[in-house]
């Protein structure tokens, strides 16, 4: 196999007419991705905080998403059953364990697994580690109390997401991610998931939920204390 | 996937004489192209972001071993595996390798164009591992036996009734009767269907949209979940990625990205753009336990430092092909390969030659308008006119057109020559239809007459009459 | 009231004919010439020019394209400006010409010279000129297909229409879909019949639905491809190029009509 990369290598060197690089060009290339510098960000990001809360929830409205606006973390359990008993779904849920500390037990008739998510589950709620407001787009970040199956089985994904980490660009939202350590810890699966799933497949006519969630609610929180 | 794009003619022939067909092809005009239109003309920065992107492709190309170099030590320190294979049948093997290692039965493969260059699919069940398609589209055309007829919309060609009769004909075990008339209800079907088999597979495969040289990782972008499904529940994760989809990093892919969704379906974001590295973490609990990469060529490297580089930068959105009326008119089976429409045209020969792929850059009028909804600004009609200078020089262009060049160039060059054949036409052209001002038909251009009346030309020709005018000033 | 000093400069034009405008309608060249004469430009037609090389370059013949081209910038060379009435010939000297001879440093500067110098018609009188304005009467609704050489390579999509517009008593329908082409493509039309027939057949559909009695182009080829598909369908409407209108030169019959009667 090493066979096959150096030819492979070797081919592309020898189309663009050169040997491999010299020492320099790679330690300039090497600083460049060490740099990661942004390109262009689109103008519709330069806002403040409040403002880019209004636009997240603008575009996300416009992708199908539902936005509920919550003033504490403690008032998600009440919303989450709110919610369930809306939608005629049965009361109970699988959950991020990173939202095991929420106030579940204030509503005992919620029936709460903290776990990933299986295939007969229809509901969850996770966390979001950040949202972008540029496209309504919500950045899911997997880990041992964030499993990704959340995500995608069940039929309707509750999203607990705090104004706090509401940011315009995409770019903002990778900084956050590697400030969380170096980069030697990225997660397995970073999911940006703007609405629910769709297709257009059949005669270009769109149509909710495909394989991933039908239904997708944010539970938008407030609260700065 | 086998090859029958020299019968181009042919194919766009019955294309063209199939009602159904064309009728599914209406949709291009409403679905993609004004959806695009509308959500462009939302980003004022749009030009500024092609420019850039076409910048971050061109920088990487140039140094392509560097970045393949970064990818793969990357995706090794983070626990994943890197595999290079110089064609596909290299490819198919790795494949097969990794799914003999785990006992692989059942396969489910988020959607990749590159699984069908390489023929995967028929190539893992002679092996005895059953592949299945979970992208709606390409789950249709698996049960039809067909091959896709678009890079992002497989079943474009497809009329919701063929779907009901397909889904009749293949999942025997529902109610004959059940109603199947809606795009609503084929997809619950689909979905019911495909559910346990997310559920079951030893080991998923995907594509990549981009490969992230700073991290090792890599995004897929869909709108179904499918892709996600297919690489989140098995034990094993394999990614099919040819060479030129590595960028930079994180940042370049988000600058990228904001072009894709758009160019591909007038969407601002995609349902689900999913960032990948390695397997899962210790204390994760799902994901996969094996994470490997293959990295084709397959003809790539001989692109690089040639006049066809360029046709690596594109990102694959379709958008060509949804704005190309030769495409609209034929379909994308036409083509007759993987790859339909203006980036077929140009890619097509490069991977599978130029006598088997020839007609593709011969049959487009050059019209631009491709070239100026790529997002990548891959000038297209371009590489189609290298593609027919190739094809001169090699002597593959038929005689005729060479003589009637032949003949056209001797005449041009001699101007003297030149009017009077000029003249001489015009003369014998009015002989024959001048005073009902056009022809039913005339000889040698039977291909026009058929079906078009031909214009009769005005009278004298223009030099001739300016030279007259010239000679007799009063007038 | 013209006074001497303030007068604009005569600019020596040539004009280049082209070849289809050669054989098959010089009402388009003399509409062109008035056009030009009338906004101040003296005009020229070097008898020397043949073809600007199109049909060569598209069909992979290079080193005949470059034949042909070599000849093209020594015909025009002592000119201010080329003007061209078809988008899609004055792109193959403005946008090509200098592609073509990107190996050979000095031909390269002598056909940037060129196509620096060198304008489609319509695009020439706004954008060089400054016209704003014919002076032209006719009534009735006219629909325009933007050709896709001049559109996409020259950025010829507003001059016509402003021109147009300022044409007494016209009415302009905008043509669904004027920016997809008509199928014609040079050699296209005769290599790939079928395909080029339903592309016009699409257009023609959506010229019809506009109701206008007059469709307008810049190019004779597209405008030669949708007069025929109109003919063999029997429909009443006319085709001309944009220059007859805008020159208010109206007496030779539409492409693809009979002489009217008493015209002779």
């Amino acid at each position: 196999m090493s066979d096959a990369k150096s030819q492979i290598l070797g081919r592309i060197r020898g189309s663009l007419k050169r040997d491999a690089l010299p020492a320099a060009t790679v330690a300039a290339l090497d600083e460049r991705l060490a740099r990661h510098e942004r390109n262009l960000l689109p103008q519709r990001v330069a806002r403040d905080p409040a403002g880019l809360v209004a636009l997240f929830v603008e575009m996300a409205t416009a992708a199908n998403t539902e936005v509920t606006r919550l003033a504490a973390l403690a008032d998600v359990p009440s919303a989450v059953a709110t919610l369930l008993a809306r939608e005629n779904l049965p009361a109970e849920l699988v959950a991020s364990p990173a939202l095991a500390d929420l106030p579940w037990a204030e509503r005992p008739l919620l029936t709460v697994r903290f776990d990933r998510a299986h295939g007969p589950d229809a509901v969850s709620v996770t966390p979001a580690f950040a949202a972008i407001a540029e496209t309504g787009t919500l950045m899911l970040v997997s880990g041992a109390d964030t499993p990704s199956t959340l995500n995608f089985l069940p039929d309707t994904h509750v999203v607990v997401l705090e104004a706090k980490d509401v940011v315009g660009p995409y770019e903002d939202a990778l900084d956050r991610l590697r400030a969380r350590g170096s980069t030697g810890e990225l997660p397995r699966t970073i999911n940006f998931v703007t609405g629910p799933s769709r297709t257009g497949d059949i005669e270009q006519t769109i149509q909710l939920g495909a394989h991933g969630p039908r239904r997708l609610h944010i539970l938008l929180v407030e609260d700065n204390g | 996937m086998h090859a029958t794009s020299h019968a181009f003619k042919k194919n766009a022939h019955e294309a063209l004489h199939d009602a159904v067909l064309q009728r599914a092809l209406l949709n291009l005009k409403a679905g993609f192209q004004d959806r695009r239109a509308r959500t462009v003309a939302q980003l004022p920065e749009w030009e500024a972001l092609r420019e850039r992107a076409k910048a971050i492709k061109d920088h990487v190309l140039l140094h392509l071993d560097f970045y393949l170099e970064r990818y793969a030590a990357q995706v090794e320190t983070r626990g994943g595996m890197v595999h290079w294979a110089r064609t596909g049948a290299e490819m198919r093997d790795i494949v097969l390798g990794i799914c003999r290692s785990v006992g692989a039965r059942t396969v489910t493969k988020g959607k990749t164009m590159i699984a069908e260059e390489i023929a995967l699919n028929d190539f893992l069940e002679e092996q005895g591992i059953t592949p299945v398609e979970t992208d709606l589209g390409e789950y249709i055309i698996q049960l039809r036996h067909e091959p896709p007829s678009h890079i992002i919309a497989p079943a474009v060609h497809l009329t919701k009734e063929q779907v009901a009769d397909s889904f009749r004909a293949k999942h025997t075990t529902l109610d004959p009767d059940r109603p199947l008339g809606e795009p609503r209800q084929l997809l619950d079907e689909a979905r019911a269907e495909l559910r346990q088999k997310f559920l079951d597979a030893d080991v998923g495969i995907t594509g990549a949209n981009f490969l992230i040289a700073e991290t090792g990782s890599s995004i897929i972008v869909t709108n179904e979940g499918n892709g996600d499904l297919t690489q989140l529940l098995p034990k094993v994760h394999i990614v099919l990625a040819s060479l030129e989809k590595v960028v930079p990093t994180l940042e370049d892919a988000a600058t990228i990205l904001r072009l894709l969704a758009r160019s591909a379906t007038g969407q601002e974001f995609s349902a689900y753009t999913t960032i990948s590295t390695g397997p899962k973490r210790p204390g994760d609990r799902d994901g996969p336990e094996q994470y490997h990469v293959v990295l084709l060529d397959n003809g790539r490297s001989n692109m690089v430092g040639t006049e066809f580089q360029d046709m690596l930068r594109c990102i694959r959105c379709g958008a060509c092909m949804n704005h190309c009326p030769v495409y609209a008119a034929v379909g994308g089976h036409a083509y007759g390969w993987v790859y339909p429409g203006p980036m077929g045209a140009v890619l097509t020969p490069s991977l599978v030659g130029v006598e088997e792929g020839g007609h593709l850059p011969n049959a487009s009028t050059f019209c631009g308008r491709c070239e100026s909804v790529c997002p990548m600004k891959i000038p297209l009609p371009k590489m189609m006119r290298h593609w027919r200078e190739r094809q001169f020089e090699r002597h593959l262009t038929p005689n005729a057109a060479r003589y009637g060049l032949a003949l056209w160039s001797f005449l041009a060059r001699r101007p003297v020559l030149y009017h009077a054949a000029a003249r001489a036409a015009a003369w014998l052209l009015g002989r024959l239809g001048g005073a009902r001002g056009r022809f039913r038909s005339l000889p040698l251009a039977g291909a026009w007459t058929a079906t078009r009346d031909m214009p009769a030309p005005q009278g004298p020709t223009f030099h001739a009459l300016w030279a007259a005018r010239r000679r007799a000033p009063g007038r | 009231m013209s006074n001497v000093e303030t007068a604009p400069a005569r600019h020596r034009v040539a004009l280049f004919v082209t070849c289809l405008v050669d054989l098959y309608r010089p009402a388009v060249g003399f509409a062109a010439v008035k056009l030009l004469e009338d906004a101040g430009c003296t005009v020229e037609v070097p008898a020397a020019q043949t073809c600007c090389g199109q049909p060569a370059y598209n069909s992979g013949a290079k080193t005949i394209t470059k034949d042909i081209a070599r000849r093209v910038i020594e015909t025009f060379r002592p000119y201010d400006y080329v003007v061209v009435p078809s988008g899609s010939c004055a792109g193959m000297i403005k946008a090509h010409y200098p592609e073509l001879f990107a190996d050979e440093p000095d031909w390269l500067a002598q056909a940037r010279a060129l196509a620096a110098r060198t304008h489609e018609l319509v695009s020439f009188l706004h954008d060089v000129l400054g016209v704003r304005r014919v002076d032209v009467r006719w009534q009735g609704t006219i629909t325009y297909h933007d050709s896709c050489s001049g559109l996409r390579e020259l950025g010829v999509r507003e001059q016509p229409r402003a021109l147009l517009r300022s044409v007494d008593g016209l009415n302009i329908a905008e043509l669904p879909y004027a920016e997809v082409c008509c199928g014609f493509g040079g050699t296209f039309c005769v290599k790939y019949p079928e395909i080029s027939d339903r592309m016009v057949a699409d257009k023609i559909a959506n010229v019809v639905e506009t109701g206008a009695g007059l469709l307008l182009a810049g190019d004779l080829g597209c405008l030669l491809n949708m007069a025929g598909k109109l003919k063999r369908q029997g429909s009443a409407i006319e085709v001309r190029h944009v220059a007859e209108l805008l020159a208010g030169a109206l007496d030779t019959p539409a492409i693809g009509d009979p002489a009217k009667p008493t015209a002779r």
